[in-house]
C-alpha cells in the first residue's frame, strides 16, 4: 500500500511540524473580514468535540465554546489567510449524523451537503473515536475533500490511549492531523494540510465502501440519475436518493417546498416551523415542480419494496462495523484501563439520590450569593464615580458653555444619568455572574443539571434539554431562545421558547437585588440582612424554575398538546476550565456585549424620561398625567403607577426599570434635598436616602414584594420577543410568548394584593 | 437470554441484540447513530436522583437514555 505518500502532506516527511521552514506560509487571522475568499472550509463533527475552538484559533474570532453538546446552534463564518490564499471557515453546530431533526443539526447537515465547501474539516474526539467515525464515514461517502482533525489528544493521552495516526489516515484514505485545539497544538500542521487539500496539491482518496452492487445500489443509482436531471443544482444526489428510499418525510417536504433547492443555491437559515411555506415564485412553477418531485418519490416507493425492511439499520451497522475495525486497528488501549476515575467519582456524587439535588441547589445559591454580595462594592464605587463626581462635572461644563436648558436636560440629566445608572447597576453583577457561569459551563456541569432534571421536564411534557436552554436564559433570555434549536421536536421547542422568560435573566437581577436588600433585608437585624436578601432573590429565581415546569405542563396539556419525545443526552467529561482565559473572554465578550445593549437602550430612554417629566400640560407634567392615570389599576396589583410606567418605558430592556422608577418617584413625590430636582435620575448610593424616597412615594413591603414578583413574571424584553419571532417566524407564538407571562404577572400580583389585605 | 437494556445493573455488561420494531423514525436513527447497533457492549455509568434517565457507557461515551428508550433495546446480559 502506498497511499500514505499520496495522502499525507509532503512536509510530514521532512520532519518537525513546528519547524518554521516546513512551509513558507504563516497564519494571518482575518476575523470577519471575508472580502475575498479563495476556499471555503466547513467545520463538521460530533457535538462538543472542539469545532468552535479550532475555528477561534484559526480565525481569531470569539465563537462561544462550552463543555456541553449543543453549544453552537448557528452558522458562523470567519476568515484566515495562509500561504497566499484566503480561506473562509464556517463553524457549524455539532451533529451525530447527516440524518437529523433538530434545527441545529439541520443547519450543519445542509451546509455539509449543499453548501459546496472546498474542504470539509471533520473534528473528531480522539477519546470517542469509534462513535465519531460513524459521521466521518457518512461524510466520506459524499465528498473526497476531507481532512480529519483528531482533537482532544491530551485527553486521549490521559486515558492512556495510543492512536496510530498514520494507519488511521491510511484506513480512511484522507489526512489525519492530531491536535489539542485548546492549547493550539498541531494547528500548523493542520493548516498545511488544509491548504494542500484545498489547492489540490494533495489528492485525497477516501476508501469508502460504495453502496455495493446489489439491489440497493441500483435503486440509489436510478433515483440519483433522475434527481440529477431534474435538479442539476442539487449536490449529493446519492445521499438524497437514500433519504427518499427511506421515506424521510422531512427531506421530502423540504424538497417539495423548494427549501432544499434554496440551500443548494445559497443561504437560507432553516426554520422548523414553516416547512409548508413555498419559497418558489410562481404557483404554476411550484406545482410543476412538486409534480416532478412526486414522480420521483413514487419511483422511490416502488423501489423500496424490493429492499430489506430496515435497510437503513444495515447502513449504520456497516458503518459501525467498519468503525470498530478501524479503531481496533489504530488504537492501543492501556493494559490496565485508565478510565477517568475522577470523572466517575464526581459524577456518582453529582447524580446521586442523596446529593444530586442539594448540590445543584447549593451551586445555584452560591453563584447568586457571590454575585449579590460581590456586586455591592463595585456598584457603590461606580455610582460614586459616575453619579457623584462625573455628573456635577458635566453640569459645570454645560453651564460654562451655556448649553440651552432643554439640551442640558436631555443630554446630561436624561441620557448621561440613565446610562451611568445602568452601568453602575448592571456592570458589577454581570461581571461577576457571567464568568462564574462560564466556569461552571466549561467544567461540564450544565449537562448534569439537564440529566438530573430531565424527569421533571418529561412529566411536564417538555424536553430534557430545556434545562440547558433554561440555564442559558439565566444569562440572557434571547440567548436562551436561540439555544432551543437543540430541541428536535417543534412542539417541545416552542414550550422551551415560551417558558424561557421564567429564567430570571441578568437584566432583571439588579431590580431583585436592590429591592430585596432595601425592603427584605431591612426586616431582620443587619448582620442577617445580606443572607436574607440573597435568600429572597434565590427564592424568586427558584420560583421562576418552578413556573417553568408549571407553564410547560399547562402548555403541553392545552395549546401544545403532546407527550414528551425521545431523549438522549451525551454527558461530556469534566474539563478543568481555563480560569483566566474564561474570566477574560466572558468579560470582554459577554459582559461588554450585554452592557453595550443596555447602554444603547438607556440613552434614548433617558432622554424620553427627562422629556416626559419636563413637558408640561397645564402645569402638570406628562409623566404625572400618565402615572395618575395608571395609578388606580396599579394599586389593584399592589404596585403603583410609577412602576407600571417604568415597565412600559423599559420594554426595550429590563435593565432600566430601576433607574426609571427612581427618577419618576423623585419627580412626582416632590421630594427635595435628594437629587438634583425635576426629572433628574439622581445619585443615590446611600440606602437610607433610597428608603426615604420610597416611603415618600408611598411604598410598602407589599409594593416591594410585588415588584420583585412582577419583575420575574411579565413580558419578555423586546430583544427577546424579536428573537422569538425570528426563531418561530410566527406572530401568533410571539404574541403568546409576550402576553402569557404578562397576564400571569398581572393575575398573580393581583391575588397577592388581595390576600395581603386579609391579614 | 433476551432482556431489556433497562434491566442492566452495575457490574454487568449488556450486548445489544436488536432494537424493538416499535422504535422507528428519528428515535431509531438517533440510537443507531449513538452506536446502539447489534453487538455493541453497554455498561451502566450513572444513577439518577429521580431514577430516570440513566447514564450508560456506549462506545466510549456516557449517554443518558430515558426508560422509554432503554425499554426498546433488546440485549443479552452478562455478569462481569
Ligand atoms: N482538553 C481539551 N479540551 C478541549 C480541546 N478542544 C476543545 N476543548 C474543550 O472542549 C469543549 C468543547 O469545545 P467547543 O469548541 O465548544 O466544541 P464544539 O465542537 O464547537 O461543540 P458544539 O458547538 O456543542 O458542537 C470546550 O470546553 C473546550 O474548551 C482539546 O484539544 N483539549
Ligand atoms: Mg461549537
Amino acid at each position: 500500500m502506498n497511499n500514505s505518500t499520496t495522502i499525507l502532506p509532503k512536509t510530514k516527511n521532512s520532519g518537525c511540524e513546528n519547524c518554521p521552514q516546513a512551509r513558507d506560509g504563516h497564519l494571518k487571522r482575518l476575523g470577519i473580514n471575508l472580502d475575498k475568499t479563495d476556499f471555503v472550509i466547513a467545520l463538521a463533527g460530533n457535538p462538543n468535540v472542539g469545532k468552535s475552538t479550532v475555528f477561534n484559533a484559526l480565525t481569531g474570532l470569539n465563537q462561544h465554546t462550552g463543555n456541553w453538546p449543543g453549544k453552537t446552534v448557528t452558522r458562523a463564518e470567519g476568515g484566515f489567510q495562509y500561504a497566499g490564499a484566503n480561506y473562509k471557515m464556517v463553524d457549524l453546530p455539532g451533529a451525530y449524523s447527516l440524518i437529523s431533526k433538530s434545527a441545529d443539526e439541520e443547519i450543519a447537515r445542509n451546509f455539509i451537503l449543499f453548501g459546496k465547501p472546498d474542504v470539509t474539516l471533520i473534528v473528531v474526539d480522539a477519546t470517542r473515536l469509534e462513535r465519531n467515525l460513524n459521521l466521518v464515514l457518512q461524510i466520506l461517502e459524499i465528498t473526497d475533500k476531507v481532512v480529519i482533525c483528531l482533537n482532544l489528544m491530551d485527553e486521549a493521552e490521559r486515558m492512556g490511549l495510543k492512536i496510530d495516526i498514520r494507519s488511521l489516515s491510511r484506513d480512511l484514505g484522507v489526512p489525519v492531523i492530531s491536535t489539542v485545539a485548546r492549547y493550539r497544538k498541531g494547528l500548523k500542521e493542520l493548516l498545511n494540510t488544509l491548504s494542500a487539500v484545498a489547492t489540490g496539491e494533495l489528492v485525497t482518496k477516501p476508501k469508502v465502501r460504495s453502496y455495493g452492487n446489489g439491489k440497493f445500489s441500483r435503486a440509489i443509482k436510478s433515483i440519483s440519475t433522475r434527481l440529477k436531471n431534474e435538479f442539476p443544482e442539487i449536490e449529493n444526489t446519492n445521499w438524497l436518493s437514500e433519504r427518499l428510499l427511506d421515506e424521510d418525510e422531512d427531506i421530502i417536504a423540504s424538497l417539495k417546498s423548494g427549501e432544499l433547492l434554496d440551500h443548494a443555491r445559497g443561504d437560507v437559515e432553516y426554520s422548523q416551523f414553516d416547512a409548508e411555506k413555498l419559497t418558489k415564485d410562481g404557483i404554476d412553477l411550484a406545482l410543476n415542480y412538486q409534480n416532478e418531485v412526486d414522480v420521483i418519490q413514487k419511483e422511490a416507493t416502488k423501489l423500496r419494496m424490493g429492499l430489506a425492511v430496515n435497510f437503513h439499520d444495515e447502513l449504520v451497522e456497516n458503518h459501525f462495523t467498519e468503525a470498530a475495525k478501524i479503531a481496533s486497528h489504530c488504537i492501543t488501549y492501556p493494559d490496565v484501563k485508565k478510565r477517568l476515575y475522577f470523572d466517575q467519582a464526581l459524577d456518582k456524587i453529582v447524580t446521586s439520590k442523596t446529593w444530586g439535588f442539594p448540590i445543584m441547589f447549593l451551586l445555584l445559591a452560591l453563584v447568586l450569593w457571590i454575585t449579590i454580595t460581590g456586586a455591592n462594592y463595585p456598584s457603590k464605587f461606580l455610582a460614586f464615580l459616575l453619579l457623584d463626581n462625573v455628573h456635577p462635572l458635566l453640569k459645570d461644563l454645560s453651564a460654562q458653555i451655556h448649553l440651552p436648558f432643554w439640551l442640558d436636560g436631555v443630554l446630561i440629566d436624561g441620557m448621561y444619568l440613565a446610562t451611568a445608572w445602568v452601568i453602575s447597576v448592571m456592570l458589577p453583577p454581570m461581571a461577576i455572574f457571567f464568568p462564574l457561569f462560564t466556569l461552571l459551563e466549561d467544567f461540564g456541569f450544565l449537562p448534569r443539571v439537564a440529566y438530573n432534571l430531565d424527569k421533571i421536564f418529561r412529566k411536564a411534557g417538555a424536553h430534557g434539554k430545556q434545562a440547558l436552554t433554561m440555564s442559558m436564559g439565566f444569562g440572557c433570555n434571547a440567548a436562551g431562545v436561540v439555544a432551543t434549536r437543540i430541541i428536535d421536536s417543534p412542539r417541545e421547542r416552542l414550550i422551551a421558547i415560551i417558558t424561557n422568560n421564567f429564567a430570571l435573566c441578568n437584566g432583571r437581577w439588579p431590580t431583585q437585588i436592590l429591592i430585596a436588600s432595601l425592603f427584605i433585608g431591612s426586616l431582620v437585624p443587619s448582620y442577617l440582612a445580606g443572607l436574607i436578601s440573597s435568600a429572597a432573590v434565590i427564592f424568586v429565581a427558584v420560583l421562576g424554575i418552578f413556573l417553568t415546569f408549571v407553564v410547560s405542563w399547562l402548555l403541553s396539556r392545552t395549546v401544545l398538546r403532546g407527550e414528551s419525545s425521545a431523549f438522549s443526552l451525551e454527558l461530556p467529561p469534566y474539563r478543568p476550565p481555563r480560569f483566566w482565559f474564561t474570566i477574560y473572554t466572558s468579560l470582554i465578550d459577554r459582559t461588554v456585549f450585554v452592557l453595550w445593549r443596555a447602554i444603547i437602550f438607556a440613552l434614548p430612554a433617558g432622554a424620553l424620561i427627562w422629556l416626559v417629566s419636563n413637558i408640561d400640560l397645564n402645569g402638570i407634567s406628562l409623566a404625572e398625567y400618565l402615572v395618575t392615570w395608571m395609578d388606580p389599576f396599579a394599586i389593584l396589583l399592589g404596585l403603583n403607577g410609577i412602576i407600571l410606567l417604568a415597565y412600559i418605558v423599559a420594554i426595550p430592556a429590563n435593565e432600566i426599570v430601576i433607574p426609571t422608577i427612581l427618577m419618576l418617584t423623585v419627580q412626582l413625590s416632590g421630594i427635595t434635598g435628594i437629587g438634583e430636582g425635576s426629572g433628574v435620575i439622581f445619585e443615590l448610593d446611600n440606602q437610607t436616602d433610597l428608603m426615604h424616597l420610597f416611603e415618600a412615594g408611598g411604598w410598602t413591603l407589599l409594593t416591594a414584594v410585588n415588584l420583585m414578583i412582577f419583575s420575574l413574571i411579565h413580558n419578555p424584553c423586546s430583544t427577546t420577543l424579536y428573537t422569538i419571532y425570528k426563531e418561530t417566524r410566527s406572530l401568533k407564538w410571539t404574541t403568546i410568548s409576550g402576553l402569557l407571562p404578562l397576564l400571569m404577572g398581572l393575575i398573580i400580583t393581583f391575588l397577592i394584593t388581595q390576600a395581603w389585605g386579609l391579614f | 437470554m433476551q432482556k431489556l437494556l433497562s434491566d442492566l445493573k452495575y457490574n454487568q455488561v449488556a450486548k445489544v441484540i436488536k432494537l424493538n420494531e416499535g422504535c422507528q423514525g428519528f428515535e431509531r436513527f438517533r440510537l443507531l447513530d449513538l452506536g446502539v447497533v447489534p453487538g455493541t457492549e453497554i455498561r451502566l455509568a450513572l444513577d439518577n436522583p429521580l431514577n430516570d434517565p440513566i447514564g450508560y457507557w456506549i462506545r466510549g461515551a456516557v449517554i443518558a437514555l430515558r426508560k422509554e428508550q432503554s425499554n426498546k433495546i433488546f440485549v443479552e446480559i452478562f455478569d462481569e
